[in-house]
């Protein structure tokens, strides 16, 4: 219990209605890592990288023609799709059977080069959109829900929708699954297997991309912003099993709630430490994670 | 496997790897290369007489440090293939056990970085213990999110300085006993490469014990190493052993050098990398890998940030980060390979 604080029920509501809000956003990061896991076995260390790009790709739009994130969000979305292709094309496709330390090392590689041109381009500054059109918060019987939280939330959870459908519905999608059970099987029934990786990267980016365009509305956007998401994104996907995007929005969730419990009952200070321990813990008792399919 | 291991298609990063590793076994020194040896020992020796500006001597100090550190994780994952993201941990344990046992006790760091080894070693077993069971991502991610709890509980613990760290008290009168030399570097300089050297001398009897074949079995085969009678879990505790004391040596010789620790400088996940990045560019699981690595990368960082200058602009690490992705992607087995490829003709061998 942090000192001073007294637990009523409108705290412990609050502090569980905020936890799910972050929730989503963490559900929706680990999505896409998990997304990319799944097809090629690839952690991408770069994941927050992406996320900071897509932040800054508003901040950029708002800066030369005043866009609004709700504006620019859909071509920064499709913004991180193309750069998420173009690192398929120009670094994953040739370390794909690399061993996996291959892959550590060029995608953190990548995010050290990312997050320092962030820094030469913006400085390390924190900066923020002033003023967007989604602003305000609710009163709900005392229960106060910023609505930039509530929106990014709700498009979170929107995103992962249509991913979870466009997955299991759609032809593409089948042959994304397809591919990531067996990459050569899918190839002889004429899957462009190199396709659907790429589309996956692509995916993968767009997803994280939502996040950070959501966040932009209420966060602060620094060079080193994505690193605690990518790092709880980690935690997630492994949570929930590598390659499970259920598993990952479960896990999202799960790490939503007890970073805030864990702050409100505990001390902010260990919130994180608190999440890596669970980790640790569930891990150590499930080797493949609460949902692993690998 | 489909593919027979000793035959991998020339070109494919996994072949390159393989090439890399393939180090040779219990084979005597040529008379070559005792002559080599010889002229680098003795080279090494006279470098700071003949570089002796402090600047120079400087970027040697750091560059055995890191080399050290980068050795440690080069025995664990290198050599017995367990991933660690986050040796930082260990680097910290003895920065500052040193560091706090002399700034608030007067004892000597000497002592300090026995009893940071101790500590580290110990950390590493009740690491191990429980995370080597985890494969592949899980236990590297488990690695990690160790790292960031022991980043989070120092930056916490007032007791050893919270954020603020350690200020180790300055003292000219007793350097031996103080650890600290404000003459000159050349103290510094010889004893990070004593540390080193020993350092080394541990992986080459490594490379040619029983203890170094085992570690290679489980690298490479973990399930055929666990049939074959290897006592698979004890093997990588003595890895990460090894690896923990490396990298609280290396701990404690920096907190004795830079005389200010504190959780961002000993304990961050970037480190963790740094190391990581250093040995696969030299040349991972092989002897020479982590110095070649440590050599270049820390000169070269120092370079850029000289070259051009410290404006904040992190143009250093954005040359770090694109030399990293492309040395990844287009020569995984390091320098140490490539060298081998240009300098070595497969008959010569």
């Amino acid at each position: 219990m942090a000192p001073g604080a007294t637990l009523t029920t409108e705290i412990v509501i609050q502090t569980i209605v905020s936890g799910l809000l972050m929730g989503f956003i963490y559900a929706l990061v680990a999505a896409g890592l998990s997304l990319i896991f799944g097809l090629m076995e690839i952690v991408n260390f770069a994941h927050g990288e992406f996320m900071m790009v897509s932040m800054y790709s508003v901040f950029g739009l708002y800066l030369a023609f005043g866009l609004d994130p709700l504006v620019s969000a859909p071509l920064c979305v499709m913004f991180l799709f193309a750069l998420g292709v173009a690192t398929h094309y120009g670094i994953i496709r040739h370390i794909l059977n690399a061993p996996m330390l291959v892959q550590i090392t060029a995608t953190f590689g990548l995010a050290i080069f990312l997050r320092s041109l962030a820094q030469f381009l913006w400085t390390p500054d924190y900066q923020s959109i002033p003023d967007p059109i989604v602003s305000g918060r609710l009163d709900l019987a005392g229960i106060f829900i910023g609505v930039p939280q509530l929106v990014a939330s709700a498009g979170c959870l929107l995103a992962f929708g249509v991913l979870y459908l466009f997955i299991n519905r759609t032809e593409t999608g089948m042959a994304l699954q397809a591919t990531a059970q067996d990459r050569e099987a899918a190839s002889l029934m004429g899957i462009r297997t190199d396709r659907m990786y790429a589309l996956g990267w692509g995916i993968g980016a767009a997803c994280v991309a939502v996040a950070g365009v959501m966040l932009t509305n209420y966060y602060y956007i620094f060079p080193e912003v994505g690193f605690i998401f990518a790092l709880i994104a980690y935690v997630a996907v492994a949570l929930g099993g590598f390659g499970s995007i259920v598993g990952a929005l479960f896990a999202g969730v799960l790490i939503g709630l007890v970073e805030a419990l864990g702050g409100l009952l505990l001390d902010p200070a260990y919130k994180y430490a608190i999440i890596f321990a669970m980790y640790l813990a569930i891990v150590i008792v499930r080797p493949k994670g609460l949902f692993g399919r690998f | 496997m489909a593919q027979a291991p000793h035959a991998p298609p020339a070109g494919e990063p996994r072949a390159e790897l393989e090439r890399a590793r393939a180090e040779p076994v219990r084979t005597p020194l040529s008379a070559k290369q005792w002559v080599w040896l010889a002229l680098a020992g003795v080279a090494l020796i006279a470098w700071p007489h003949v570089f002796d500006a402090p600047y120079q001597r400087h970027v040697l100090v750091m560059v055995f440090i890191y080399a050290l550190m980068a050795q440690g994780w080069n025995v664990l994952a290198g050599y017995c293939g367990q991933i660690s993201l986050g040796q930082a941990v260990y680097f910290g344990i003895g920065a500052y056990s040193a560091g706090f046992l002399y700034a608030n006790y007067h004892i000597s760091p000497w002592l300090g970085m026995l009893v940071g080894v101790g500590i580290s070693v110990l950390v590493a077993l009740a690491i191990g213990l429980p995370t080597f069971r985890l494969r592949g991502h899980y236990f590297a991610i488990a690695t990690l999110v160790i790292g960031e709890i022991g980043h989070t509980l120092m930056l916490n613990w007032e007791f050893v300085g919270g954020a603020t760290g350690v200020w180790i008290p300055i003292d000219r009168d007793s350097p031996w006993y103080s650890f600290q030399f404000h003459d000159n570097k050349l103290p510094n300089y010889y004893i990070g490469l004593g540390f080193l050297t020993a350092a080394c001398l541990v992986v080459v009897w490594l490379e040619r014990s029983k203890a170094g074949l085992y570690f290679r079995a489980i690298r490479d085969e973990p399930d055929a190493a666990r049939s074959l009678g290897v006592d698979v879990t004890r093997y990588k505790l003595v890895a990460i052993m090894i690896s923990a004391a490396f990298t609280a040596v290396a701990g404690a010789q920096f907190a004795q050098y830079v005389l200010v620790i504190d959780p961002e400088t000993v304990f961050p996940l970037l480190l963790s990398i740094l190391v990581v990045l250093m040995t696969m560019l030299g040349g991972i699981g092989t002897l020479w890998g982590p110095i070649i690595g440590a050599g270049v990368l820390f000169p070269l960082s120092e370079a850029t940030r000289v070259w051009l200058g410290g404006t904040g602009g992190a143009e250093d690490l954005m040359i770090y980060g694109a030399l990293i992705l492309l040395i990844s992607v287009f020569w995984p087995g390091g320098l140490l390979a490539l060298l081998r490829r240009l300098f070595v003709r497969s008959g010569d061998a």
